[in-house]
């Protein structure tokens, strides 16, 4: 449905024929190449410092306090929408935001705003700085979740006890275990950030914009010829993220050479310190901005006006809230119910895949792949498709479509979350069960489930997050109809009145928030008289 | 396939025949029978959404149209018209020729020119509708002409924009009166005014503005272009930004992303300078603390764009009858009255008051008078839009010079 138009075939248009013109229009677009490069590598540096970030803050964390009160906070970081960390982040960065107001007058003497190009810088680098925000609490739960079936203190206990220091020995000891178990996700973080559209428009280059900001401003263009150009850029767009996935496997396959000697050569100590101080700094210092940028928000949606460089609004009013709220009960209720039911079913799913592979004690699912395309190709290049396709069948946009829609993203999601957790399970358990008499579902439903229910919660508050956060598949196979919170919020961020969208994105952050605040306390109500029952945090 | 598609034929014809009065077209000289046919009715009426003052003026229209004809008009939010275009191509694309989701778009230019040559309206409908008499189109030709297209009944007038320039007096006190003052104005004050970036709408209308005074309103430009004479045409408009962009904001390195960022710009003391659509933009924006109150409105003195935006019917929308409901009923003198209403939207009416019985033209007296408003007389001087295939042949002339850089 989107190749079809790359290469020229769309009736409805008069393309009858298969020609390569759309290729040569789109080659000859100014910037194209740029935009190309910029999503490229902004895809693979935000994947690439993420991992460090993660990897570094693994390996210095000792289990200390502050390892585990860091860790507490960057949980529900998950929660935050992206396009809300975009919107924190553009204002807390920008030359007349947070930053500068609460350092101005006094330490900069700047009573007007500097004219310094930071957010929409060309180099995309406020883009990655937004994309890393994400992308670390992400690869931070993934790779927690896959952690205990390594059992990293074991190895790190035998490392020291050879001498060397605990940073060195988590680095030499467990992360070459550690990362085939995270390698999916850390693909799924470079498909996203090569294709991001919602971040890109806010903190993206914008002369030329990166790829799929490009693609998408095509695909909406009132010349309806653009269409085909439009299909072949995201036909490229597709080939960005392969090439990018493609770089990065090799990537892996030349560490893997390089670092054979360095695994082996004994040195102890070298770096310890560094890691220690970095690890935890670095990923403190990612927790605090991403805090500063909702601070900025929770500011911005109760503000009268704000005269640059005043540390704090003037006024404030709850006029903005008051004026927002009556107009989005109805959105908040198409959200949850689409939410919920998205997840319910994608549960229900994955359990029961994840509950036959663990009976019959399969290996792992060979065509795990399969799930995570829709992960990897650009929204924007098969939604459009998807649109026409249901269309050619008769499938009018409604309700049921767009939870289909997002089904198509939320298992994924909800599969990464659990089947670590699943197959770590202790497979006795259910052994003794069945020895004692019962049926395989009294197994699974009495014995395997409350076992697991801290894992499956938290990873039924990840996909409702996941759709929460969902534009281009509400707005398109809803047909414009269902409106969610995030199709409010994005439809207001093009009308500028930015306390307004504070408003919204605040809203946006609330809802995936009390999902994970629901998965973290229930399993501590439910099981309050069993400690271990609760399961990792 | 035979059997099944016998019985699904049937079953669609069956129900096809039971919902026939919804369906079919209804005729819009038959003003009674459309009412009738409407009554009932859900018309989902797709409109730009980023203003909360529109949406809550379309919430404003959605409870008279319950309440008066029994209609429920539901407003779709759109960041973009495009979007709306796209899905009733789309929707044509697949062969959806009477169930569309799409009853009522607010449009105007470029998309409503798109959608004209791709055949995707209803229409002509416009001037059967009973209110449409109270815009007198004969002394008002903007009311039928879109961007110098003539609208041939296809849509139908709503609202009218000017380009207003609007400026903090606290910042500085002598803002340009012209295109050409304000490049002296930009070297004194470096970095403080910007344009929306191309494509953007008022971006692109900055392009139009600009290009009609420096060439004197050159007669080309209200025909369509012709390729071999645009270069020379246009020599002065890209002399004139060539000089202009290194004073600009962030040096013309960047551009804001569309006419509202320019406010939140100026909110954030960026600019001190900037331009909108909407004469009553920088009064409603200080109202709603966006901006500070030394904000002050002005005109060009050479006068601006101005232009009319419309609402269209999609040619696959189930609900026609519904949809030339809320037409009529945007273009009723209490609909016009409350959308100028500062406390409400503050859009111009398309109305001619002056020739509206007293009633009607009472309920456009506003006592209401806002400093950072429009002085009531600036808008007489509106110029006229050029082609519309100038719009497209400027965006792309622009990006091909400025959009890497």
């Amino acid at each position: 449905m989107v190749l079809l138009p790359a290469f020229g075939y769309l009736p409805v248009l008069g393309g009858n024929t298969f020609h390569l013109e759309a290729w040569q229009t789109l080659w000859a677009h100014a910037g194209l190449q740029r935009s190309v490069l910029l999503s490229y590598f902004s895809g693979l540096i935000t994947a690439l410092e993420a991992l460090f970030i993660v990897v570094l803050f693994l390996a210095a964390s000792q289990g200390t306090l502050l390892d585990r009160a860091i860790r507490r906070m960057v949980s529900p970081l998950l929660a935050i929408p992206h396009a809300a960390v975009a919107f924190g982040l553009a204002f807390l960065i920008a030359p007349s935001g947070l930053l500068v107001r609460w350092a101005s007058p006094g330490l900069t003497g700047w009573e007007r705003p500097p004219d310094l190009l930071i957010v929409n810088d060309p180099l995309g680098l406020a883009l990655m700085a937004g994309l890393i925000l994400k992308e670390v609490p992400f690869l931070l739960l993934m790779s927690l979740a896959a952690l205990p079936q390594l059992r990293p203190e074991q190895r790190v206990t035998v490392a020291r006890s050879l001498g060397y220091a605990p940073g060195i020995a988590w680095m030499k000891c467990v992360f070459p275990a550690l990362y085939p178990l995270i390698r999916l996700p850390v693909y799924a973080v470079i498909a996203y950030a090569t294709s991001v559209v919602d971040m890109a428009l806010i903190l993206g280059p914008t002369l030329p914009p990166t790829l799929s900001v490009s693609v998408l401003t095509w695909f909406n263009d009132p010349d309806l010829n653009r269409r085909f150009m439009a299909s072949a850029g995201a036909v490229l767009q597709f080939g960005v993220t392969l090439a990018a996935l493609l770089t990065w496997w090799l990537g892996e396959q030349g560490v893997k050479r390089l670092c054979q000697r360095w695994l082996a050569n004994g040195s102890r100590a070298s770096g310890a310190t560094a890691i220690a101080f970095g690890g935890r700094a670095l990923l403190l210092a990612i927790t605090l901005l991403a805090i500063s940028a909702l601070a900025g928000l929770v500011l911005f949606s109760v503000a009268g006006f704000w005269r640059f460089p005043d540390a704090l609004p003037g006024t404030f009013t709850l006029d903005h809230w008051l004026r927002i709220l009556p107009s989005v009960a109805k959105p908040l209720i198409n959200t949850l119910s689409v939410g919920l039911a998205a997840t319910l079913i994608a549960a229900v799913l994955v359990v029961a895949t994840l509950e036959h592979a663990a009976r019959y004690q399969l290996p792992a699912w060979r065509a795990q792949w399969l799930l995570y395309l829709p992960l990897i190709v650009p929204q924007v290049a098969f939604l459009f498709g998807l649109v026409v396709a249901a269309e050619s069948v008769a499938i009018r946009p409604q309700q049921a479509l767009v939870v289909a829609g997002h089904l198509l993203f939320v298992v994924p999601y909800l599969y990464l979350s659990l089947s670590e957790a699943y197959r770590r399970l202790d497979p006795r358990w259910a052994q003794v069960a069945l020895s004692l008499g019962v049926p395989s579902w009294r197994a699974f439903w009495q014995v395997r489930l409350p076992l697991l229910l801290a894992p499956l919660l938290t990873a039924c508050a990840v996909s409702l997050a996941v759709s929460i956060g969902q534009y281009l598949p509400t707005l398109l196979l809803g047909g414009g109809r269902i409106s969610t919170i995030t199709t409010e919020a994005v439809a207001m961020a093009s009308g500028g009145n930015r306390r307004l969208v504070a408003v919204l994105a605040l809203l946006q952050t609330l809802l995936p928030f009390i999902g994970f605040s629901l998965a973290l306390m229930i399993p501590r109500l439910v099981w309050a008289k069993r400690r271990q029952m609760r399961g990792a945090a | 396939m035979k059997p099944r598609t016998t019985l699904t034929t049937a079953v669609a014809t069956a129900m096809l025949s039971l919902a026939l009065p919804a369906m079919a077209a209804p005729d819009p000289t038959d003003w009674d029978a459309v009412l009738q046919a409407a009554e009932g009715q859900t018309v989902y009426w797709n409109a730009w959404s980023g203003d909360s003052r529109t949406n809550r003026y379309i919430a404003w229209v959605s409870e008279q149209m319950q309440s008066t004809y029994g209609v429920n008009v539901a407003h779709v939010k759109l960041d973009d018209t495009g979007s709306a275009v796209a899905r009733v191509l789309g929707e044509k694309q697949a062969g959806n020729m009477d169930d569309g989701r799409i009853d009522l778009i607010w449009i105007n230019g470029e998309n409503f020119a798109a959608m004209r040559e791709q055949d995707l309206l209803f229409g002509p409908f416009a001037e059967s509708l009973p209110n449409f008499a109270l815009t007198h189109p004969d002394e008002n030709p903007e009311v039928v002409t879109d961007f110098t297209l003539p609208t041939e009944g296809y849509e139908s007038p709503w609202g009218k924009a000017q380009i207003t320039f609007y400026y903090d007096s606290a910042q500085t006190e002598t803002p340009p009166q012209s295109i050409a003052d304000l490049l002296e104005w930009a070297k004194d004050n470096p970095g403080q005014f910007s344009y929306p970036r191309i494509p953007d709408f008022t971006g692109s209308t900055f392009l139009k503005q600009a290009l009609i005074e420096l060439s004197n309103q050159d007669d080309a430009l209200y025909a369509p272009v012709v390729e071999a004479e645009f270069a020379e045409i246009t020599a002065p408009l890209w002399d004139y930004l060539d000089e202009l962009h290194p004073h600009l904001w962030r040096s013309g390195r960047s551009f804001p992303e569309s006419g509202p960022n320019l406010r939140a710009l100026m909110s954030d003391g960026e600019l001190s300078l900037a331009f909108s659509f909407y004469p009553t933009d920088a009064a409603v924006a200080v109202m709603e603390y966006e901006l500070p109150e030394s904000v002050r409105s002005y005109v060009l003195e050479d006068g601006t764009l101005g232009n009319v935006h419309f609402v269209a019917i999609p040619f696959n929308s189930p609900h026609k009858a519904g949809a030339m409901a809320l037409a009529n009923f945007l273009l009723s003198p209490e609909a016009q009255a409350q959308k100028q209403s500062l406390s409400m939207w503050g859009d111009r009416t398309v109305l001619a008051v002056s020739r509206l019985d007293e009633n009607d033209k009472a309920l456009f007296e506003q006592g209401e008078s806002h400093p950072s408003a429009l002085p009531a007389d600036a808008l007489s001087n509106t110029l006229a839009e050029p082609h519309p295939s100038w719009m497209t042949a400027l965006q792309d002339a622009w990006l091909q010079r400025y959009g890497v850089n």
